[in-house]
């Protein structure tokens, strides 16, 4: 049986898995703290983006993979 | 036929075999360009004590990426230093967006390369620039070497923080933006060819089936929303990141 078709999707899918999880404890510990030293919002926010910039990254990439004109085998 | 990525290469539409051969995403660009120098220069030519309608929005835009992006990261002084060129960045990213869901104009200015690379180009020279203006050369020591670690961890740990500063940050400058704006582009295009399809394709055939566009259309108005509110979040996302990472590299060696 032959399977036919791209694997660029399925490598987005599986980076976002990652990237998922990761921007979810990063947005999820950031409310935490919040709540504990609201008078740091401002500091920890940056931080936020921060980490999410970095965390998302490898989403991003992946699909790019998508894009990129790789030689036929 | 769904949607391709060769939607955002379209035909020349002027100067077509010159090197300034214009498309239709580059005449888009040279709009919003014009629109927004139109707005800042009418909205702001004769400010009033008590504000009309339109300097109310000029106004609460404005403060609002001075008090909590700009300020917010940087603090008053070096705020005020860099005050425009990331005012500049926020709202031409913004312009540049919102046209991906203007009707008959349909695509985003940023949903081409060429674009997000000049906007993270621009950050990245920035806060090099800022860095250097700051520390001078030691601020590639302070960016890539933390203290107080044994001589073969601080390489390894250098040669992390120069991927991560100076190859990383760039890159996903770029790409967070372009990839927000093509996915939500293709997605668009999706949900409406599809209402097409079933409409005038399999309703138009007998088909009861056809009675799903109704579903794809009302999935093609929430994501265009939902556009709307993601072209406001890039911008926001991409000059706060700037005001960070300028904020990292002027900040007092650690």
């Amino acid at each position: 049986m032959n399977v036919v078709g791209q694997l660029a999707p399925l490598a987005f899918g599986l980076a976002a898995i990652g990237s998922g999880i990761g921007v979810g404890i990063i947005v999820g510990k950031t409310i935490e703290s919040v709540a504990r030293q609201p008078e740091l919002q401002g500091r920890l926010q940056a931080l936020m983006f921060l980490g999410i910039a970095l965390t998302e990254a490898l989403a991003f990439i992946a699909i790019a993979v998508a894009f990129i004109p790789f030689p036929a085998p | 036929m769904g949607p391709s990525i060769n939607e955002f290469f379209p035909g020349a539409i002027l100067f077509a075999g010159t090197p300034f051969e214009m498309n239709r995403i580059m005449l888009i660009r040279v709009l919003v360009v014009i629109v927004l120098a139109l707005v800042f220069v009418l909205g702001t030519r004769n400010l009033k004590i008590i504000p009309t309608r339109g300097q109310v929005a000029l106004e609460f835009a404005y403060t609002f990426v001075r008090d909590s992006i700009v300020i917010g990261t940087l603090g008053e002084k070096d705020g005020k230093r860099f005050l425009p060129i990331l005012m500049t960045i926020f709202f031409v990213t913004l312009g540049m967006d919102l046209t991906g869901t203007i009707p008959l104009l349909q695509i985003a200015g940023t949903s081409v390369i060429g674009l997000p690379l000049l906007m993270s180009l621009l950050a990245y020279v920035l806060f090099i620039y800022a860095g250097i203006k700051q520390h001078g050369l030691k601020y590639f020591k302070n960016a890539l070497i933390l203290p107080g670690l044994n001589p073969l961890m601080a390489i390894f740990l250098a040669l992390l923080e120069f991927l991560s500063t100076f190859i990383v940050r760039p890159v996903t400058l770029t790409l967070r933006l372009l990839m927000n704006m093509v996915a939500g582009h293709l997605l668009l295009s999706l949900c409406f060819l599809a209402t097409n399809f079933f409409f005038f394709t399999v309703l138009a055939g007998g088909n009861p089936l056809g009675l799903l566009g109704i579903g794809t259309f009302a999935f093609g108005v929430a994501f265009t929303v939902l556009e709307l509110f993601v072209a406001a979040l890039q911008a926001y996302v991409i000059t706060i990141l700037t005001a960070i990472y300028l904020s990292m590299a002027i900040a007092e060696e650690h």
